[in-house]
């Protein structure tokens, strides 16, 4: 029983991981159709940037915020010099770009910090917390700072004009430019805010399986598999999906399949999905008539 | 005085097909202009044109004495231009607060909260249903916001196309009176783009009848709406 609840936490502090990364992906998804392949080594290229922060010698949480603003700004760059003229491209040089994107973020990593793998702290202890047999500090601090990320993005959304500007203009692009809303910057900012979650995943993970320029490749899955579960157009759906996949890869990991088939659960969970419920669990079936 | 909004050999297309061929037209400071005209005369697109959305256009466009066309879309608004769009354009999963809020987007100004009064004065429903999504809302519900959205822009001039498109008499009778009042409280210069030219040649002071893109006739609505011969030939009735 001890050993299930253990599971059953641990991997919720995993799913918070994955609920960031299918967070991040339904930011774009929703606003322009696309998934961004990319989106896992944004977080590793981030993350790099803190771990180079943190060895020259600045305080954890100074390096933390600057990579923030760091994530940020790769992502709107990438999405204005990028991204933004293949809007109107065909679905498949879409997929082919952010492919592209991927190996190029990817050998940069590799080429500028080079292949091996380095330790990354956690501004948390080390040790259990207060002596729980099922959590360790890391996690629970992990849980606490996506919990903390999530509730801001939601609260952005939510309470903020630009937050409800940004939704107008992923719902309804011709209407948000009649009320003077700039849409091309919406999706910018989307991309922006995408890169930022993206960062806080990589810099929570990176200190669990340590940092190399392939670490966010089967958390990208997992973070794919989540969103789709919950549904890719539903914001609230993917975090959930997130949580969801993250307590049943450990579930599975520890009863089913053992830990070196644990990848497999992933997929298994996508090609689930996309053949039972193609919509996701919370996501809108889109009719269209033709 | 000068005009609000005036057209001077305003041409435009889509790619390749062109649909306006050299307009004429002007609103006249809080004036009301109509145009009138079948399916694919080029209304909405004129329309379209105006706000620079979606077409390709040359001739010249003054708003206020100011040259408006090569203007982004987004810029024009903030002249104050109110759009109210064919299909009304609502924001379905958003609440109709919201969707008035976005009214505002541009807005700086910190009289926003007394407009939403202003303008759940014109359109007591909205407000009963203030926190209903607007997507639930019904076709006369959802005119009323869209009209009601670009009013929350505090506009000089009203862009409006078909607002009856799809709606039982009664309520088309109900919008129009409201506009009227709009305008009449306001002093909004409107261009009402309408197929239906009974209702549309009452409210309008000036008609313009397009045909194929080219103005063939224009005056004030109570000539226009009274000539015989232009009633059966365009009007249909």
């Amino acid at each position: 029983m001890q050993a299930l609840l253990h599971q059953v936490l641990s991997g919720l502090a995993n799913g918070g991981i994955y609920a960031s990364v299918a967070l991040a992906l339904v930011m774009i998804y929703q606003s322009t159709h696309h998934v961004n392949f990319a989106q896992g080594e944004m977080a590793t290229f981030s993350t790099y940037i803190a771990w180079q922060m943190i060895n020259l010698g600045l305080p954890y949480w100074v390096a933390f915020l600057l990579t923030l603003v760091f994530a940020f700004v790769m992502g709107v760059a990438i999405e204005r010099i990028i991204v933004r003229p293949f809007y109107k491209a065909p679905a498949l040089s879409v997929v082919a770009v952010f492919i592209g994107l991927l190996l190029v973020i990817n050998s940069l990593s590799g080429a500028i910090f080079d292949y091996t793998i380095k330790p990354f702290p956690s501004p948390f202890p080390t040790d259990a917390w207060y002596g729980s047999p099922y959590l360790s500090s890391h996690e629970v601090g992990m849980i606490f700072v996506t919990l903390v990320v999530l509730a801001l993005v939601f609260a952005f959304f939510r309470f903020t004009p630009l937050g409800l500007a940004m939704r107008a203009a992923a719902e309804n692009p011709v209407s948000s430019r009649l009320v003077g809303v700039r849409v091309g910057w919406m999706l910018a900012l989307g991309w922006g805010l995408a890169g930022l979650i993206g960062a806080v995943a990589g810099m929570m993970t990176a200190p669990i399986v340590y940092l190399d320029p392939y670490m966010m490749f089967s958390v990208l899955l997992y973070g794919f598999a989540g969103a789709l579960l919950g549904g890719i157009d539903n914001a609230w759906g993917a975090v959930l999906g997130g949580f969801i996949v993250g307590v049943l890869q450990n579930l599975a990991g520890a009863y089913l399949v053992g830990t070196e088939l644990m990848v497999t659960v992933a997929l298994v969970i996508i090609v689930g999905i996309l053949v039972i419920k193609p919509a996701g669990l919370f996501g809108r079936t889109i009719v269209t008539r033709v | 005085m000068s005009a609000l909004l005036e057209l001077r050999g305003l041409s435009a297309a889509y790619g390749p097909t062109s649909v306006l061929r050299s307009i004429d037209l002007a609103v006249e400071q809080g004036g009301i202009v109509t145009l009138l005209g079948a399916n694919g005369a080029g209304k909405t697109t004129t329309l379209r044109a105006i706000c620079n959305m979606m077409v390709r256009i040359s001739g010249e466009i003054r708003f206020n004495d100011q040259r408006i066309d090569g203007n982004a879309t987004e810029d024009i608004v903030r002249l104050g231009v109110g759009h109210v769009p064919d299909g009304r354009g609502t924001f379905v999963s958003l609440s109709v607060e919201e969707n008035l809020r976005l009214g505002a987007y541009t807005r700086r100004d910190r009289q926003v909260a007394q407009d939403f009064e202003r303008v759940y004065g014109y359109f007591p429903r909205l407000k009963e249903r203030r926190r209903q999504q607007a997507g639930t809302l019904s076709g006369g519900e959802q005119q009323m916001l869209a009209i009601s959205r670009a009013l929350m822009l505090r506009p000089k001039l009203l862009l409006l196309d078909e607002p009856s498109f799809g709606l039982a008499p009664l309520i088309v009778q109900e919008i129009f009176r409201i506009l009227r009042a709009i305008n009449e409280q306001e002093g909004v210069g409107m261009l009402l783009v309408e197929q239906n030219a009974n209702i549309a040649l009452e409210l309008a002071d000036q008609a313009y009848l397009l045909e194929t893109g080219r103005v063939v006739m224009h005056g004030p609505s109570a000539v226009i709406g009274s000539d015989e011969s232009v009633r059966r030939a365009y009007l249909g009735y």
